[in-house]
């Protein structure tokens, strides 16, 4: 018997931990995950196929994490079923776990459409270790030279960028008619797309694979794919990286509220007493929308988890939103993004920008009624934090827009009223 | 926690807390190779901010809830529970920038040779943080203040 009871051991479930021993010392935790290995941070996978960073880099806590914190970590074993009446969650193995408190951190998992061809091998998804591991093993084992990667959003660029580091010949293939277009405009996405490609790789936008075909003389290896239009890429991989879905099984059937992912209030909790969900499963506020919504986010899933665990542990704390935030190093071209950075022609939104192509410096605000709601800046990123601030808390930049995108823009052209508040003087 | 407080009406906006803090993050410790020669360039961790008649020196506010440490994917940024400082460790960072993405105060810098970020340490091994002890003005002084 364990008070909390956590599924999933990444950015959520630690976070949870985190905070539940911040007002709990003593109250028994049991996390329990699928993955047998430490606590790592998923972003990182592109770093470990580039060879930039190896698993104890990845590692986001020390070692001692669980002990020091006191958890009974239940790892390499997977949950399988919820009993919501007598509190229990049982693992594959018919082990069942009682709980007081349950969180649901399981997660998202790759979503991969149906494609011919998909079973061969040389096709992954690009979400965990293991596959980073397979991957890396691969590229290794056959030597690989080319690959597909499908998706050009924030997974399929990291990706991208390791087996390029790698030495592989890539084509991205993005349904959407830009790369990365839930995080940049067309004009930034051009100028990213120039680095992209003079780093060698190609890029195919509005179109997707058809079918994946096998190699001559090989036809359960993958040797190319077949796009819409009818033309063939050869390869040697591919590796699908249009997104992930939330990983509600455990909760699917039982009262727990679905929407597409789990569905919870502004305490992280479901619409169940007692149960709990944060991270990429769950459904958190968005800020910006001002509405629920899968955000599945590394910090957001951290910040969701906090806040989860101190509910659980008896604290009152509602989580004030996150957005669509992102940060992107790819290609050595530094990149933030957040909230409605690319929206559709709206007359009530108001939009500053400033672009010198030729450095390919991008600067974008979108503001509604004075109110930051949406950023992009490519190329000149240090003090775009001070600017999420304002967008976060809200402030009416009315008095000092014509400030916000200066080459020097700083807190010193904020209001003396809101440097104060932040202590910024005295 | 003993933090570093900008007076603003005493900072004239020279800027030589930036200069002594590259010094003091410089593999060398001499000014002119700092600013010359020495590669990777050391980092200054302190902005000076100027829009006048308003100046004041910025760095690392070691926040109570830190976001640069709730966003790090790393693990590379902590919050030191003891002494309050919010730390980075190099060797763990990746150089993803999140951190700055959040930072509501601009106050972490890109190191981009080293591909990692660099942030106030109030200066561990001095007696007063090098910024504080070399401004001219007195417009930054280190004290112990309600973190």
């Amino acid at each position: 018997m364990a008070k909390y009871v956590i599924v999933g051991a990444s950015a959520a479930g630690i976070g949870a931990v985190e905070a539940i021993r911040d007002v709990d010392p003593v109250g028994t935790i049991a996390v329990i995950s699928d993955e047998a290995c430490p606590q790592y941070s998923r972003p990182m996978i592109s770093d470990y196929v580039s060879g930039k960073a190896d698993f104890p880099k990845m590692k986001c806590r020390n070692d001692e994490f669980w002990m020091q914190n006191s958890v009974e970590a239940i790892l390499g074993k997977k949950a399988v079923a919820l009993n919501l009446a007598e509190k229990t969650v049982a693992l594959e193995s018919g082990e069942k776990i009682p709980y007081e408190k349950l969180l649901l951190a399981t997660g998202g998992k790759p979503f991969v459409p149906k494609m011919e061809g998909q079973e061969k091998d040389g096709v992954f998804t690009f979400t965990t270790i293991k596959d980073a591991e397979r991957l890396a093993a691969k590229i290794d084992a056959i030597n690989a030279k080319s690959a597909v990667v499908i998706g050009a959003g924030l997974i399929g660029l990291s990706v991208t960028d390791a087996l390029t580091k790698r030495g592989l010949k890539v084509t991205m293939v993005e349904l959407q008619e830009k790369i990365l277009s839930l995080l940049l405009d067309a004009k930034a996405s051009d100028m990213v797309e120039a680095v992209v490609k003079a780093a060698g790789v190609n890029i195919v936008t509005g179109q997707s694979v058809q079918k994946i075909i096998g190699k001559p003389g090989n036809e359960g290896a993958v040797g190319g794919v077949v796009l819409t239009k009818g033309d063939t890429v050869p390869c040697d991989l591919v590796i699908v990286a249009i997104g992930v879905i939330p990983r509600t099984e455990l909760a699917a059937g039982t009262a727990i509220k679905l929407n597409r992912g789990i569905v919870v209030d502004n305490t992280m909790q479901t619409n169940v007493p007692d149960v709990y969900s944060s991270g990429d499963v769950a459904e958190a506020y968005d800020f910006v929308l001002q509405q629920n919504r899968l955000l599945p986010l590394w910090p957001l899933a951290m910040q969701e988890g906090h806040i989860a665990g101190y509910n659980m542990a008896g604290q009152k704390t509602l989580y004030n939103g996150g957005t669509n935030m992102s940060s992107l190093k790819y290609f050595g071209i530094p990149i933030v993004s957040i909230g409605l950075a690319n929206p559709k022609e709206d007359p009530t939104l108001e939009i500053l920008v400033q672009a010198d192509v030729e450095n390919k410096v991008y600067k974008k605000l979108v503001l509604r009624n004075n109110i930051i709601v949406g950023l992009t800046f490519v190329n000149c990123i240090e003090r775009v934090g001070i600017l999420y601030k304002l967008m976060k808390d809200q402030i009416n930049v009315k008095k000092f827009k014509a400030d916000l995108l200066r080459d020097d823009f700083g807190l010193a052209v904020l209001p003396t009223s809101l440097q104060k508040k932040m202590s910024v003087v005295h | 926690m003993k933090k570093i407080i900008a007076k603003q009406e005493a900072c004239m906006g020279c800027g030589l807390c930036e200069v002594y803090c590259t010094v003091a993050h410089s593999k060398t410790k001499d000014i002119i190779k700092a600013y010359n020669s020495e590669r990777p360039k050391p980092i200054s961790r302190v902005r000076r901010e100027v829009n006048k008649p308003i100046s004041f020196a910025i760095q690392c506010r070691h926040c109570e809830d830190a976001p640069c440490v709730v966003a790090c994917l790393s693990g590379a940024m902590t919050k030191d529970e003891k002494t309050g400082e919010v730390k980075h460790n190099k060797d763990k960072c990746i150089g993803c920038w999140t951190c700055i993405m959040v930072c509501p105060y601009g106050a972490i810098k890109m190191d981009k040779e080293n591909k990692v970020v660099a942030k106030c340490d109030l200066c561990q091994d001095q007696k007063e943080p090098a910024c504080v002890a070399n401004c001219p003005n007195q417009a930054l002084e280190f004290k112990e203040v309600r973190s």
